[in-house]
């Protein structure tokens, strides 16, 4: 397939649809110290994200919500990437980052879903940050 | 029909990443053919000037035109220009409607009905006229073919409910509500009616004096017509009674430091310069689509409507919402790939579709979805856009390895 002329099927690549069907880390963390959750006001899609820090360090996070093929995969493969981070380093990261975990090219209309997961997870970990 | 017709629209001769644009997605906007393009330029070429103000030339063509303009879309629906208000979109108009008749007539503990279908327009509005005023609002549900459940409906009027409104067209499933028996009932039960024509008004003709509503709104955009130019109809006795709405410049007769008075009717609610170049554009699209008539033009999209559902019925795992009797849209969700994802690979393909809830959050939720797919229809798409349509989505399956 061309890039240029079906640029959009890029982004299903196998391990899209494998985080998709199967995604990594679904769910709710039950003693979770960090929660948050947001709406893509444009399609409606949904994700909630609950976290467990323990000193300075992601334990264990989870997401649920409903959403695209696209926006579900990213947030799959951000929560495998985090777990075992140090916050700080969380925090640090910045959009290009989650889009590099992707690894397939994400088109312009579809980057709020690409990065809906990422904007959750940062307003869980203020939200831990602020019980501190 | 459609492919002569489609000559008469520049923008369908564009490509989408190297494909030929098939545009799917009237029912949010539809495009414009060269006469309204033609007919917004001529009037900044030949005559823009500020309208019911100055004694000069070009003013006074740009009045002439600007009413001519009323004029035109008046008779379009049968009604007379003094109950045309020119609005920027139908949101503005049910805006009008919520907050100027709705703020003078309701009180607390009177009743709001509305239906399930709605789109976010005809909702919101009338969530904050119940806030403010302590009304209460409710909903005619709809059964499983997605059509109004009129024994509810008539449960409802009972309540002798102070304000009725509903749309034409739903926006998501293409139901044809019976606008002018909803209309007797409601005012039988001593209720104002509101009718959103907003789906149906470049897909049948519409007489107001027949379906007997009080208001009826409808955007230019979705017709045909210009961006930020729509029309609000309204009964002149009502009109008459009610409060302005935005004040200022134009909708006046007189003013003094310390109090106005208020121009008579559709002007006392047009404060400010107007849309002038959106109202011509406005009846040019009427003009053009009177060149066809409303008739055939009923037929063409009904036509395409009906081929569409029987092709897409075709795609496995495919899900449509609503029943066959419909006109316009077609709104579906299929088995294992989110909407979303459905319109981004059709968009490789040059279809444009709309995915998400259309604006209709809580149909979505009556249905047990979050959102679908739609693909709508106009007076220049052709059976060879549902094709590929349909090709498409086949392809989306292909990609999603189902």
């Amino acid at each position: 397939m061309n890039n240029k002329t079906f640029p959009n099927e890029q982004m299903y690549q196998e391990i899209i649809l494998d985080h998709f069907r199967n995604p990594k880390n679904s769910g709710v963390v039950k003693n979770a110290n960090g929660h948050a959750h947001d709406v893509n006001t444009a399609c409606g899609d949904e994700v909630g994200i609950t976290l467990l820090v323990k000193k300075d360090i992601i334990k264990d996070v989870k997401f649920d919500g409903k959403g695209c093929a696209i926006s579900i995969a990213a947030t799959s493969m951000l929560t495998e990437n985090i777990i075992g981070n140090k916050v700080a380093d969380v925090i640090a990261m910045d959009k290009q980052e989650v889009l590099d975990l992707l690894g397939v090219p994400i088109s312009g209309m579809r980057l709020k879903c690409a990065l809906l997961g990422f904007k959750v997870l940062k307003m869980a970990i203020v939200e831990y940050e602020g019980k501190k | 029909m459609a492919k002569e017709v489609g000559k008469d629209f520049p923008i369908l001769s564009r490509k989408v990443h190297g494909k030929r644009l098939v545009y799917l997605d009237s029912a949010a906007t539809s495009q414009k053919p060269e006469s309204v393009l033609d007919a917004e330029r001529a009037y900044y070429e030949t005559m823009n000037a500020n309208v019911h103000r100055g004694v000069h030339t070009l003013s006074a063509e740009a009045t002439e035109a600007y009413e001519n303009a009323r004029k035109k879309v008046a008779a379009f629906i049968n009604s007379s220009p003094e109950e045309i208000i020119f609005t920027r979109n139908a949101t503005e108009g049910i805006n009008l409607v919520s907050k100027t008749f709705g703020m003078a007539n309701l009180k607390r503990g009177d009743l709001i009905v509305l239906t399930v279908m709605e789109h976010h327009s005809n909702i919101v509005p009338w969530q904050q006229l119940a806030n403010e005023r302590g009304a209460l609002l409710a909903f005619v549900d709809i059964d499983g073919r997605g059509v109004l459940d009129q024994q509810q409906y008539l449960s409802f009027l009972k309540k002798k409910p102070k304000i009725v409104v509903f749309t034409q067209i739903s926006n998501v499933l293409g139901t044809l509500n019976p606008v002018k028996e909803m209309t007797r009932r409601a005012h039988d039960a001593g209720a104002v009616v509101l009718v959103d024509a907003c789906q149906s008004v470049s897909h049948t003709a519409i007489d107001v004096k027949d379906i007997g509503c009080d208001f009826l709104v409808f955007s230019g955009h979705k017709m045909l017509g210009p961006t930020g130019i729509g029309a609000l109809y309204g009964r002149k006795e009502l009109l008459e009674h009610m409060p302005p709405f935005l004040v200022g410049g134009d909708m006046i007769r007189e003013v003094t430091l310390s109090k106005s008075t208020w121009n008579d009717v559709p002007h006392k609610f047009e404060a400010g310069t107007p849309n002038v170049a959106g109202a011509i554009g406005l009846a040019a699209a009427v003009d053009y689509l009177q060149t066809y008539g409303m008739d055939k033009v009923a037929g063409h999209v009904r036509t395409l409507t009906d081929y569409a559902l029987r092709q897409l019925k075709k795609v496995p795992g495919i899900s449509i919402l609503g029943s066959d009797d419909r006109i316009g849209l077609v709104s579906f969700v299929m088995e294992g790939i989110p909407p979303h994802d459905v319109a981004s690979i059709l968009d490789d393909h040059g279809v444009a579709v709309r995915s998400g809830h259309h604006c209709a959050m809580p149909l979505h939720a009556r249905l047990g979805l979050e959102s679908s797919v739609r693909a709508s229809f106009q007076i220049y798409n052709t059976k060879e856009d549902i094709d590929v349509l349909v090709d498409a989505l086949l392809h989306c399956r292909k990609v999603f390895g189902l």
